[in-house]
């Protein structure tokens, strides 16, 4: 069955991204890359100093891996403006994930200044994947912005609570036709990545639960296998949920009826 | 000569280009990212990239993230 997912032009036939932080070691999260069957993974920019000898990411993400670059450690649009060129003029910023965050306690998007970054950066020539807090005026402002698709939380960052904000996200896929819509953070479980994809999420950006496995190649292959189930699931279309029984057998025909 | 790197203040010899104080330390080249006062320089521009006082580094890297 062909089931593609198209991101600014892109073709995608895995629904599931993968963020490449908290790994224990870098062999791991290649591994899980691979098992995850992802073509888009995250990476973040930070500044590093002379004597630093960590090993170079880039060189343990496959070949035909979309790199997505985020902004975090940006505090407002400004700064997302400016990790976003750095990354394009190092030559791997095209596609952006845009991460602005004011609170440390929570690690909460800030709406306002994500919309103004989207805009500026769009209009930039970037493809602009923004994290929000997960509200219809706002989704509609990013498209409007030119997001290439807009990304919800589905709960805190790393909290692996799972579909928190479920019935808010349930509104923006019910309303927002125009981008994909991909259920960032939060997620905790396979089973939470599969019930995003069955509410009709397009795909779902995972990392916290895969890198703080005890296997993350293995629970790399989990989440796939979850956001492939809740996918076709969403396209068999489900049947209604019922307060009574329904029985599955036939009621007539019992063997010792009189 | 002072500079700054990463918002550090350094002092280096007069002369100094990006690429000799890049490989004057442990870290991977390959790795490094340099903004100079503000616009990216491309690895093959650091040999002729000569410092000059006050200029201001962004030491920077591609690393792990969400």
């Amino acid at each position: 069955m062909e089931d593609k997912l198209l991101i600014a032009g892109r073709e995608f036939t895995s629904r599931f991204f993968l963020g490449t932080g908290k790994f224990g070691n870098k062999e791991a999260m290649k591994q899980a890359i691979v098992t995850s069957g992802s073509q888009l993974v995250t990476v973040a920019l930070r500044r590093i100093d002379l004597e630093d000898t960590e090993e170079n990411i880039l060189s343990f993400i496959p070949e035909n891996t979309t790199i997505m670059v985020n902004t975090s450690g940006a505090r407002n649009a400004d700064e997302a403006v400016r990790i976003a060129r750095i990354a394009r003029e190092a030559g791997y910023g095209d596609w952006i994930k845009i991460e602005v965050i004011n609170d440390s306690r929570y690690l909460l998007p800030d709406n306002q200044e994500t919309v103004k970054a989207t805009k500026i950066l769009s209009a930039d020539g970037f493809t602009v994947l923004p994290y929000m807090n997960p509200d219809l005026y706002v989704a509609k402002a990013l498209v409007e912005a030119g997001a290439a698709a807009v990304m919800p939380l589905g709960s805190l960052i790393g909290s692996n609570q799972g579909l928190r904000m479920r019935a808010l996200i349930e509104v923006l896929i019910e309303e927002i036709n125009e981008v994909p819509i991909v259920v960032d953070a939060g997620i905790g479980r396979p089973s939470h990545a599969a019930e995003a994809m069955e509410i009709g999420a397009d795909a779902v950006l995972a990392n916290t639960a895969v890198a703080d496995a005890e296997d993350p190649p293995l629970m790399a292959a989990a989440f796939a296998r979850g956001v492939e189930a809740g996918r076709l699931a969403y396209l068999a279309r489900m049947g209604k949920e019922r307060a009574v029984a329904r029985a599955s057998s036939p009621l007539t025909g019992f063997l010792y009826d009189e | 000569m002072k500079i700054t790197v990463n918002g550090r203040q350094m002092e280096i010899a007069e002369g100094m280009d990006l690429h000799r104080l890049v490989y004057s330390g442990k870290a991977n080249p390959e790795r490094v990212i340099l903004v100079l006062n503000d616009g990216v320089v491309k690895s093959d521009q650091w040999p002729l990239t000569v410092l000059t006082e006050g200029d201001r580094i962004e030491m920077v890297s591609f690393v792990g993230g969400g």
